[in-house]
């Protein structure tokens, strides 16, 4: 068993850029769900929109590839309006439902046949990243080289999207908490607490919740962007159900409501998962037999690993329901 | 009843200026704040509100009392917004009412409690507080990450909320969360923190219901309070006593209608709204026969 192999690539897990545009996302998403209530099952349509956004500007529209992250942000408040005009003025499950299907439509439209020309079909849009590649190559850091020593050791290529990555986690992470501790996110936290309460008292209550909608989701197109640019592919099945589940299972984790809970929850989420994998990879590397019943194959250990990581969870939301962050004095509250 | 009750000025005037208004329903006041026409709610077929005419006094305090299922709380969601009526017009301070949604009234100075106490739980009490400042400037969204814009009148609503925590003697739970307080501190919290909206008119939706005996006094002296300082007062209420005690008028509401008005003095006499809460002629329509 080589661990120091699987401490590299765990280490890796806790930092790398899946972690990242979890992050952003998980802050989006938390702006919605965390502080105001608004139940968006759709975030991975949001990041589609950034995601194609950046995909469509250079492949289709032919013009600046900088240009596509003001289009990616217009499709993405566009999107919030669709959702959100209808649906906020109602109870909180008819977001959850129009948010989930909306994200479906939008994966179904851009990976259909009749839009190939358009959107790229199931093979999505490849070969966009140039600009992006060059601008960290002026800025010195030589995409084939490798940087860093044991156990951080990053090509070029890595780096730069990392630390673009980050800087992002950190931008948004601070827009977040400043915003929530303004009484603008004041009267948010009161919505997530009572609508009637926060009418009564003279607040237009769909508009708060649109622009809460709208802000998360602008947060979740940056980190569809982030994640696009890394792969330099938009890939339509990346966008499905499990992407906004996972997400909000890594925000559940950090706990909801807290800024650090978005970040580190993601930052767990992958480094959890990146330890089993590579540990069950090991496991199964040397099999441990009886008579002829193999203990582990390796073509089990991606299923493995999702059993162990939901079981993590299931004891997570037993002996600590209000995440690794949450605040368990805010918890005691919930039945009012 | 009123042995130990001396009035203040203002309250001597509040009363006096009930002395030539009839005393049936739907009269006419001298100087309405509120009044309301041919308000009706149906849900299906039941009709919850049938409001010929109703006028609330400025500068007083009107009881709004019934028997269970009368449509007061109806009522009151439709004067505030809440619900929309199926007919009828409203004014407030002479502006026409129909039609404006449930957060322009607050900020028209028409401010409502909850039959249902509705503090926010995860904030504290000073947050719950300070979130009832209207036009703040940190709420519009583009400000929210620039302090300087609302650190100023931030701390103007902190210190005008500290000011009304201390007159509700709630001071000391200044950083608690709302969520640990008992019932009756949340219905004070719930009132202080509608006054922060600055209102002429205090709908207060059932003050009383849970709160204990030793509270419902200084709840009462409030309530008399918010009279003296200026504003009128319109409340839903079982607890006969209370009514009796702080209210100048009384409204009788029983199956969506108002059956009687007059002073408190009047309706303990008055045998429509005794056989409504009492049931004198049971099986029998409280609107037939009186």
């Amino acid at each position: 068993m080589d661990w120091n192999l699987i401490f590299e690539n765990t280490l890796k897990g806790f930092i790398g850029i899946n972690a990242v545009y979890f992050a952003i996302a998980a802050l989006g998403l938390n702006v919605q769900f965390g502080y105001t209530g608004l139940l968006n099952f759709g975030q991975a349509g949001f990041m589609a929109c950034g995601a194609y956004g950046l995909g469509m500007t250079a492949h289709y529209f032919d013009i600046s590839f900088w240009w596509g992250i003001p289009i990616g942000i217009v499709f993405s408040v566009l999107l919030g309006l669709l959702m959100g005009i209808p649906t906020l003025r109602l109870r909180a499950d008819y977001l959850a439902i129009v948010t989930i299907a909306s994200a479906e439509i939008i994966r179904l439209v851009v990976r259909s046949v009749k839009f190939k020309t358009y959107f790229g079909g199931s093979d999505g849009i490849n070969g966009f990243s140039d600009s992006f590649r060059s601008l960290g190559n002026d800025f010195g850091i030589e995409e084939a080289d490798e940087y860093g020593f044991w156990p951080f050791k990053f090509t070029g290529r890595e780096l730069w999207t990392l630390i673009i990555g980050w800087l992002l986690v950190a931008l948004f992470g601070f827009v977040v908490y400043k915003l929530m501790r303004s009484p603008w996110g004041r009267v948010l936290k009161a919505i997530r607490e009572d609508e009637d309460a926060v009418k009564s008292l003279g607040k237009n209550v769909y508009s708060y919740k649109m622009q809460s909608l709208i802000l998360g989701g602008v947060i979740g197109t940056v980190s569809g962007m982030i994640f696009a640019l890394d792969r330099g592919s938009v890939q339509p099945d990346n966008y499905s159900r499990d992407l906004t589940f996972y997400i909000l299972t890594a925000l559940v984790l950090g706990g909801v409501a807290k800024v650090s809970g978005s970040i580190v929850g993601s930052m767990m989420f992958w480094g959890l998962f990146t330890f089993m994998d590579n540990f069950l990879r090991q496991v199964a590397k040397d099999p441990v037999s009886i008579g002829n019943f193999t203990i582990m194959k390796s073509t089990q250990v991606g299923q493995l690993n999702f059993i162990l990581i939901g079981i993590t969870l299931i004891l997570l939301m037993v002996f600590r329901p209000q995440g690794v962050f949450g605040n368990r004095k805010e918890m005691a509250f919930d039945g009012h | 009843m009123d042995t130990e009750r001396t009035y203040g000025e203002v309250a001597t005037r509040a009363r006096e200026s009930f002395k030539g208004v009839e005393r049936i329903p739907g009269a006419r006041k001298q100087d309405p704040i509120l009044t309301a026409d041919n308000v009706r709610r149906e849900f299906g077929g039941i009709i919850a509100v049938d409001v010929e005419h109703f006028e609330v006094q400025k500068g007083s305090i009107t009881a709004l009392i019934g028997p269970n299922g009368a449509g007061k709380t109806t009522f009151f969601n439709l004067l505030t917004g809440f619900d929309q009526p199926n007919s009828g017009q409203w004014n407030f301070n002479g502006k026409s009412m129909n039609g404006v949604a449930s957060h322009r009234t607050a900020a028209l100075g028409m401010v409502r409690t909850f039959q249902l106490t509705k503090s926010l739980t995860k904030l504290s009490v000073i947050e719950n507080m300070r979130l009832g400042a209207t036009d703040q400037k940190g709420e519009k969204w583009w400000n929210g990450l620039f302090a300087a814009v609302w650190k100023g009148q931030e701390a103007e609503i902190t210190e005008r909320a500290d000011e009304l925590l201390a007159r509700f003697k709630m001071d000391h739970m200044r950083d608690e969360y709302a969520g640990s307080l008992s019932g009756g501190q949340r219905k004070l919290l719930e009132m202080a923190r509608a006054l922060m909206t600055n209102p002429t008119l205090v709908m207060l939706d059932e003050p009383m219901a849970g709160v204990n005996p030793a509270l419902k006094q200084s709840l009462n002296q409030h309530i008399r309070g918010l009279r003296d300082d200026g504003m009128t007062v319109l409340f839903v209420e079982h607890d006969m006593d209370m009514v009796h005690d702080v209210s100048d008028w009384v409204i009788v509401m029983a199956e969506g209608r108002i059956i009687a008005e007059g002073t408190p003095d009047d309706i303990a006499k008055n045998s429509a709204v005794i056989d409504a809460y009492l049931g004198a002629r049971q099986g029998q329509s409280l609107l037939e026969g009186e």
